[in-house]
This record gives structure tokens, C-alpha cells and sequence, in this order.
């Protein structure tokens, strides 16, 4: 249970890490940047208090609290991820909008100059 | 033909070798119709070649798809006050004879959508194996979701009246949109009509169709045809 414990706490301070450097060198948003914020400090948090570990095993009716731990880590990864589903899904609609614009008012564009070379 | 009211659209990306063919027939059976080649994005001379067919080209700065591309030109062509819209592929697969009697369907009919249809008397000899069980697939889900029979649901070679164009040019498929194209218009209690056609195969290149994505389609549009009747149950319960 400790070795678990203390690897996960190694991964969510990684983690968090990662995030921090990748805000700082833009490679991240900070909008973007906070669902692994909250799911890498719940992970830390639940690691370093296995009390609450096994009061949530308990809770959830798994009778062995590292796989507590491992459920609850994967159940966050799975929402971090769809969340990011979503925001990719509104991007590309968002994407696809700009560019069909685009290429309409390319379009007018190149009308309005032949047009115009046409008078 | 009225060419104030029809624009014929066609989508296409990497089809040098059979658009301006393409373009030529079109305009040889419908003079005086514009004619506009949505260019996806392509890497050969795709545009160059419609251009130099006759065609007006509208060329989109990255690949958006099928529907994309399609629904870019329903956008166009609804801010330009086009009434009727016939979209004809750019590989060469649908014969420009048809149009004629599409849009003489779409117009006398009052139906907000045409399809030409390959198989309206029943013959599945144009298609193969894999394909007609797929399309036989897809017209036993639609039968009941429609309320009517549709016998080509996959057929791209479509028209729609401005009714249907103000309602695709917000909201299209972007994925193989031809029949989730159809549940839309029928949420909307849009009509649609068939009118038979031939089909031919394509002029250049091969079909990039392959088992897995024959598959991926299947589940895809299913989602999609379900997730549309959903929305608009949900709609039409809250009135």
C-alpha cells in the first residue's frame, strides 16, 4: 500500500510539474491546464492521506484500497480525457466554420477583382 | 434551365484527372449554369483543371472532408440567393443527364430534397456485394425513422431547394453526411423525393474504401442517424 501510495504521489507531483513548465513555455493554456492541475493534486492529496484512501474504499465498497486509489486515478484520467474530447470537438467545429469563411470570402475576393479588372 | 436559380456544386479533392471532364458534361447538358468546383484542398492541379473546364472555383485552405467541403458551397450558395442546388461529384461517378430531371423534380414537386437514386427499380447490379448489403442495412434502420421507404440512402447526387439550403448551410453532417442529411431534413418534416439515375464508376483513381472504414462508416452514421432523432424528439417534446 505505501509503495503505491508514495508512486503515486511521485506521478502527481510530475505531473504538476509538467503542467507548470508547459504553461510557462506556452506550450499549454492555462484554461487547459486545469483539469490536470485538479486531477494531479486529488491524486497527491489522496496519496498522502491513506485514511481517506481507505474511508473512500470503504465508501465505494472495494475491499482493497490501492485499487481504490488506481480506480479513482483512472476515473479522473477518463474525465480529464473527455473533457479534452470536448474542447478538440469544439475546436474542429469552430476550425471547420473559419475555414469554409474563409474560402467564401476568398471566393467574393477573387470575384470582386475580376469585376472590377473586367470595368 | 433557370440559371439564376441553379447552382450545380461539386466537391472534389485530388480529381484532376476527372474533373474538367466532369465540368465539360455539366455544361454541355446545362448551359448557362454556373458551375462551381469546391476545391478540398487538393495536391494535383484539381483547380487549375475545373478553372480551365469553365468552372468557378472555390478553393478551401485545408482538407475539411466531404461534407465540409459540401456544406462550404451550400454556405456560398445560399449567401449568393441561389434557389435550387445540385450537388454532382467530382470523380465522374454521377452522369450530368440527370440533373435535368433532378432539377425539374426539385422544382415541380415541392420536395426540399432530390435524390438521384440508382436502385428506385430495385436493380443492386450497379453496386457490389458489400455495398448493396450495406445499403439494404441502412434503408430497413431509415424505413421507420422516415416514415417512407428511401432506396438510395448513400447517393450523393442530391438536389435541395433554399429551404434546405438554409438549413444544411447552418447545420451539415461533416462526416459521410448523406443520410444523416436525410434525418435532418426529415426532423424538420422536410419532404424528399427519388428519381432514378445511373451511375457510373468512377473516371481516375481508385475508391479508398477498405473494410475497416466500411465498418467505421456503419458505426459512425448509425450513431449519427440516432443521435439526430434523439435531438429533435427531445426538441419537439419541449415544443
Amino acid at each position: 500500500m505505501q509503495a503505491l501510495l508514495d508512486f503515486t504521489t511521485g506521478i502527481s507531483v510530475v505531473l504538476i510539474l509538467m503542467v507548470l513548465v508547459s504553461i510557462r513555455r506556452q506550450h499549454i493554456r492555462v484554461e487547459y491546464s486545469v483539469t490536470w492541475f485538479g486531477a494531479a493534486l486529488t491524486l497527491l492529496l489522496l496519496s498522502r492521506s491513506p485514511g481517506a484512501v481507505s474511508k473512500l474504499a470503504g465508501a465505494l465498497n472495494i475491499s482493497d484500497p490501492p485499487l481504490a486509489l488506481v480506480s479513482i486515478a483512472g476515473c479522473l484520467f477518463l474525465l480529464v480525457l473527455f473533457r479534452l474530447s470536448v474542447i478538440l470537438s469544439n475546436l474542429k467545429d469552430a476550425n471547420i466554420a473559419l475555414a469554409q469563411r474563409v474560402a467564401i470570402l476568398e471566393y467574393h475576393l477573387s470575384a470582386h477583382e475580376e469585376e472590377t479588372a473586367r470595368s | 434551365m433557370n440559371a439564376e436559380k441553379l447552382l450545380i456544386i461539386v466537391p472534389a479533392f485530388n480529381e484532376e484527372a476527372a474533373v474538367g471532364h466532369v465540368v465539360r458534361e455539366i455544361r454541355e447538358v446545362t448551359p448557362g449554369v454556373p458551375v462551381l468546383v469546391i476545391d478540398d484542398c487538393s495536391t494535383d492541379q484539381t483547380a487549375a483543371v475545373a478553372r480551365a473546364a469553365g468552372a468557378k472555383v472555390m478553393s478551401l485552405p485545408h482538407h475539411l472532408g466531404l461534407g465540409g467541403a459540401v456544406q462550404a458551397g451550400y454556405k456560398l450558395a445560399f449567401e449568393l440567393g441561389y434557389q435550387y442546388v445540385i450537388r454532382v461529384d467530382g470523380d465522374g461517378q454521377h452522369d450530368p443527364r440527370y440533373i435535368t430531371a433532378i432539377f425539374e423534380a426539385l422544382r415541380n414537386s415541392g420536395c426540399q430534397m432530390v435524390i438521384g437514386s440508382r436502385f428506385l427499380e430495385g436493380k443492386f447490379d450497379q453496386a457490389t456485394l458489400v455495398r448493396a448489403l450495406g445499403i439494404r442495412f441502412f434503408r430497413l434502420v431509415l424505413r421507420p425513422i422516415l416514415g417512407r421507404p428511401v432506396h438510395d440512402p448513400t447517393s450523393g447526387f442530391v438536389g435541395v431547394n433554399r429551404d434546405a439550403l438554409q438549413v444544411f448551410s447552418r447545420s451539415f453532417p461533416l462526416e459521410y453526411p448523406e443520410i444523416e442529411a436525410l434525418v435532418v431534413l426529415q426532423r424538420r418534416k422536410f419532404r424528399f423525393l427519388e428519381v432514378p439515375c445511373r451511375m457510373r464508376r468512377r473516371m481516375a483513381g481508385r475508391s479508398t474504401i477498405t473494410v475497416f472504414k466500411s465498418l467505421y462508416y456503419i458505426v459512425h452514421v448509425l450513431l449519427g442517424v440516432f443521435v439526430n432523432v434523439l435531438k429533435y424528439e427531445r426538441k419537439r417534446r419541449r415544443g
